[in-house]
């Protein structure tokens, strides 16, 4: 009998061959079902269900997208130990550890599970902790949207992931240019899992950006004017105008080469009139604003960090806000800056890389902001300033190096070359990672109640710091010796040395990450010890007014604001106890399950995409419609906290 | 402890960047990669007048206004604005990025691929072919082609057209200077001149299959009585480059450098039109307009 209405193309054939693809294949099932059998051992799913999995809690939205992103960070690490493990013994008469098509899959799951599961996964729990309660509202504009993101996210998560139990992944790069990664070159599933993983996932971070828009709008707290917002809530503005704009793009130029594939039609094409140089521009119109999307909340995040702990006003608000804008807008007119040697003509190129340097003026005057933030403060060099110092030398030579890359005739010498992946390296990592792991650490005792071991947050500051030189310097020396990128193998001796200390430096980063993993475990188990006040870092902003770990209804009574840097200036002249008269009723979104059951609904309907069973895609599309509507029907998705009891839990919170 | 590792390992990368590695792109063998060699050392400079100052106020203010410094050092938390330093900060950053702008602008066209070399000597004519995983190079004036080795004569311009029948690859010669995209249906420009005799390696620098890490070239830059004698010998070859033999190589494969006696002159078009079909409507002459607007994209 024919059974293929039924599973589409899916076949044994599918399953892992290669012994590291089988081990991860056999491995994570394994693990999953440990995970369900100590939930069930201590009776937790319910806790986990009734308090996690349908919450609407911004907070715990947050969590959840932070712990995704770690584990996904361990995953992105593995796989780039896997590269330069590789490239370390592929030298000349070298050895394949696994073949090439593995290689080619692992580079592409690096990237893609880097920017999308990790970069943006720890910037929406960036988000989700801090936003809400720095502009002093009790959570975001569209409470159930923000849960359906997170759920999206997560769906596009499995996927990536799943692809290494069944199907394989693209072996076209985190971009995926066509025509490779057109039916004619890879007509297995493997382009499909990678399109459709980043599809669900690029849906959900447009909700959110719309999300986040829309609170920082609406939900100020009375008397938050624009130019007295936290400037990591700027950065979030700007950043959330850069998803609304850009991630459509990346929605449409995927459906497109979908449907190239699904379809059999010829947008991208080389033959029957397609242009694969139309997606190249359009994935890159997305992909540019997508690094300042990453990059600009980290600026936000440094102006908080450094004025906290030089116990200092930042120095140049106002610049901070234009240099910010400044950015948000030369952003989007850029993107053929990736793409120099594609043929365009001299004065096209030219402008494109004039425009690129022209961002450097703002981010230059972001850094000597920050420096004279420094200047005449009082510096603690707590983990998250170590943070800060590490980024900014890392982030100004990553800056020279694109100022370099943004030059046309430089870049026709070093583009796709290991200089520009050890520029983008600079950036991200310098930049975006520790940006966020110093925010992480910055904001945990407000989450949890308690800080995090300091120790091994600076050890773990410095073996990343040192792991990143030394993965990272031997590669611009490998670009300019002629090293091209997602090379397995290669023929020069000479290049054999600077692949092995690469090779060591991302062991040192292993090692970092396993400091941090530590330092989450030990804070756990002496969480009374690191037992963290409301205000643990004498801070500025109104995050630190509320207890900690923040209550669920984040303020009690939503505070004023007369000035940036309200809760500074507050301490000084002598924080006032609340009045009994000055509690309300707080009303507040009710848990539901539709956010946690449309991702996933979404997750079977990108797998039935993939695998061709179009039975299924029918039903999961409907599901999803006849869900939305049911929940815009349902009326009763708040409830009311009576004054009383926001007294009663107030009191005792701050006793 | 954690110092002293960074020493030791920056002595160590710094002792082998000097003994045991060729640079191709600082240590040009052309006129082309000379000039973008030039460049990317004058912008490198011109931007340590910023980056260096950084570093030692970062380094300076970092280490005096240490919470814990017993001296008395200026703590002034509400110090925050200060309009000249402001003015220094965007003024200098602007002036550096004018200064490199200029240069962009005018080293974009200077060293636009596209644009002919200064030169006595007439241009050799290339035509290259990006196959899955292996180099066509075509050299249609004299008769002969060749497959992953690229002889070309010392002093003398080269003129590069580029296309593909393979997924998105790039052509570069890092001694010799700038990489292009090689696409299907599309023809590139590339000029490029070597100016002392030897090998270069040549790479593809775009993933484009299986293959990608193998798909290398050498370019061997001889006198011009060499390069004679090798294209007399390519013309005596056994090997015949034909319709047939590109059919046969086009085939996904890694090859070794083959030279080849050169049948059909028309080659290189007729890849490129493989890729125009699609778009020509079968009943009229379209074939010679598609091809006059095919000629008419190497100007894109």
């Amino acid at each position: 009998m024919d059974w293929q209405w039924l599973i589409g193309r899916m076949n044994l054939s599918y399953l892992p061959h290669e012994p590291i693809t089988m081990g991860a294949a056999i491995g994570m099932p394994l693990t999953l079902v440990a995970i369900a059998a100590a939930l069930t051992y201590f009776k937790k799913w319910g806790y986990l269900w009734r308090e996690w999995i349908t919450t609407v809690d911004a907070k715990r939205i947050g969590i959840m997208y932070g712990s995704v992103a770690l584990i996904m960070l361990a995953r992105g690490v593995f796989d780039a130990l896997m590269i330069r493990s590789q490239t370390a013994v592929g030298g000349p008469g070298g050895s394949q550890l696994f073949n090439t098509d593995t290689y080619q899959q692992v580079f592409t799951s690096h990237g893609v599970i880097m920017i999308f599961f990790v970069a943006m996964g720890l910037m929406f729990a960036l988000f989700n902790i801090a936003v809400p309660l720095m502009i002093g509202t009790r959570d975001v504009a569209f409470p159930f949207l923000n849960a359906v993101s997170f759920w999206l996210f997560f769906a596009g998560m499995i996927l990536v992931n799943g692809s290494l139990i069944f199907g394989g992944f693209s072996i076209g790069g985190w971009l995926g240019y066509p025509p490779l990664t057109e039916l004619q070159y890879s007509p297995g599933p493997g382009v499909d899992y990678w399109i459709w993983s980043l599809q669900v996932a690029g849906i959900g971070s447009l909700l959110s950006g719309i999300n986040f828009f829309v609170t920082i709008l609406k939900n100020r707290a009375p008397g938050m004017t624009f130019m007295r917002m936290p400037i990591f809530v700027w950065s979030v503005l700007v950043t959330t105008v850069l998803m609304m704009i850009a991630f459509p793009i990346l929605t449409g130029s995927l459906a497109l080469l979908s449907l190239d594939r699904l379809m059999g039609m010829h947008f991208f094409t080389s033959m029957g009139g397609g242009n694969p140089m139309m997606y190249v521009n359009l994935i890159w119109a997305w992909g540019h604003p997508e690094v300042y999307i990453l990059v600009m909340p980290a600026f936000g995040i440094y102006s908080e960090i450094v004025a906290t702990f030089s116990r200092k006003k930042l120095f140049g608000y106002k610049t901070m806000v234009i240099a910010l804008i400044a950015i948000m807008f030369f952003s989007f007119i850029v993107w053929q800056h990736h793409f120099f040697t594609m043929g365009s003509g001299a004065d096209v190129n030219a402008f494109f890389g004039i425009m690129t340097m022209i961002i450097a003026i703002p981010t230059g005057v972001k850094v000597f902001n920050w420096l004279f933030t420094m200047y005449r403060g009082r510096i603690t060099f707590a983990s998250p300033m170590i943070w800060f110092m590490c980024f900014a030398v890392t982030f100004t030579i990553g800056g020279v190096t694109g100022v370099l890359l943004a030059v046309p005739a430089i870049d026709f010498q070093v583009h796709n070359t290991l200089f520009l992946v050890a520029h983008f390296h600079n950036v991200i990592i310098g930049g975006v990672v520790f940006g966020y792991i110093a925010a992480i650490t910055y904001w945990f005792p407000k989450m949890f109640g308690f800080h995090l071991h300091e120790g091994l947050g600076k050890a773990a500051a410095y073996f990343w710091q040192v792991g990143f030189l030394l993965s990272f310097m031997p590669l611009y020396a490998l670009g300019l010796m002629g090293a091209v990128r997602r090379l397995d193998n290669y023929s020069d001796p000479s290049w054999i040395p600077f692949f092995i200390v690469s090779a060591v430096g991302v062991v040192v980063v292993g090692i970092g990450i396993a400091c941090q993993l530590l330092q989450i475990a030990y804070s756990i188990w002496k969480r009374k010890e690191l037992h963290a006040t409301s205000d643990p870092w004498d801070g500025r902003t109104l995050e630190w007014s509320v207890p900690s770990p923040a209550p669920f209804y984040n303020y009690a009574i939503i505070p004023e604001v007369s000035r940036v840097d309200e809760w500074w200036y507050q301490k000084q002249e002598g924080v006032k106890a609340p009045k009994d008269s000055d509690y309300k009723d707080i009303v507040l979104p009710k848990n539901t399950s539709f956010g946690f059951v449309i991702g996933m609904t979404a997750f079977v309907g990108s797998g039935a995409l993939i695998w061709h069973i179009w039975w299924l895609v029918v039903v999961s599309f409907i599901a999803i419609v006849v869900m939305i509507i049911m929940r815009t029907m349902d009326d009763f998705t708040e409830y009311t906290i009576p004054a009383a009891e926001v007294m009663r839990m107030d009191k005792e919170a701050r006793a | 402890m954690l110092v002293a590792c960074t020493v030791i390992a920056l002595v160590t990368l710094g002792y082998l960047l000097v003994h045991s590695a060729h640079f191709d792109v600082l240590q040009p063998a052309g006129a082309v990669a000379k000039s973008e060699k030039s460049l990317l050392i004058f912008a490198f400079s011109i931007m340590m007048l910023v980056v260096i100052p950084v570093f030692i106020m970062l380094a300076v203010f970092g280490w005096k206004y240490r919470a814990g410094n017993n001296k008395k050092v200026d703590y002034r938390p509400e110090w925050h604005e200060h309009k000249l330093l402001e003015a220094i900060w965007w003024g200098i950053p602007i002036i550096i990025i004018l200064i490199l702008a200029t240069t962009t602008w005018i080293t974009a066209h200077t060293l636009d691929p596209y644009r002919r070399l200064d030169s006595k000597a007439a241009p050799v004519n290339v035509q290259v072919i990006a196959l899955q995983w292996k180099w066509l190079f075509i050299y249609p004036d004299l008769g002969v082609a060749s497959v992953n080795e690229l002889p070309v004569p010392v002093n003398t311009p080269i003129h590069f057209t580029i296309s593909a029948d393979a997924p998105m690859s790039a052509f570069w010669i890092p001694a010799l200077g700038t990489q292009i995209y090689a696409m299907n249906g599309m023809s590139s420009q590339l000029n490029l001149i070597a100016d002392h005799v030897g090998a270069f390696p040549g790479y593809n620098t775009n993933i484009n299959g299986e293959g990608y890490a193998k798909m290398k070239f050498n370019v061997y830059s001889k006198i011009d009585k060499d390069f004679s004698s090798w294209v007399e010998s390519a013309r005596k070859s056994p090997n015949m480059m034909d319709e047939q033999m590109l059919q046969k190589i086009s085939q996904p494969s890694t090859m070794d450098g083959t030279s080849y006696m050169l049948m059909d002159n028309n080659l290189y078009n007729k890849v490129i039109m493989k890729y125009m079909k699609g778009t020509a409507s079968d009943k009229d002459n379209s074939t010679t307009s598609m091809q006059h607007d095919m000629l008419n994209m190497e100007g894109m």
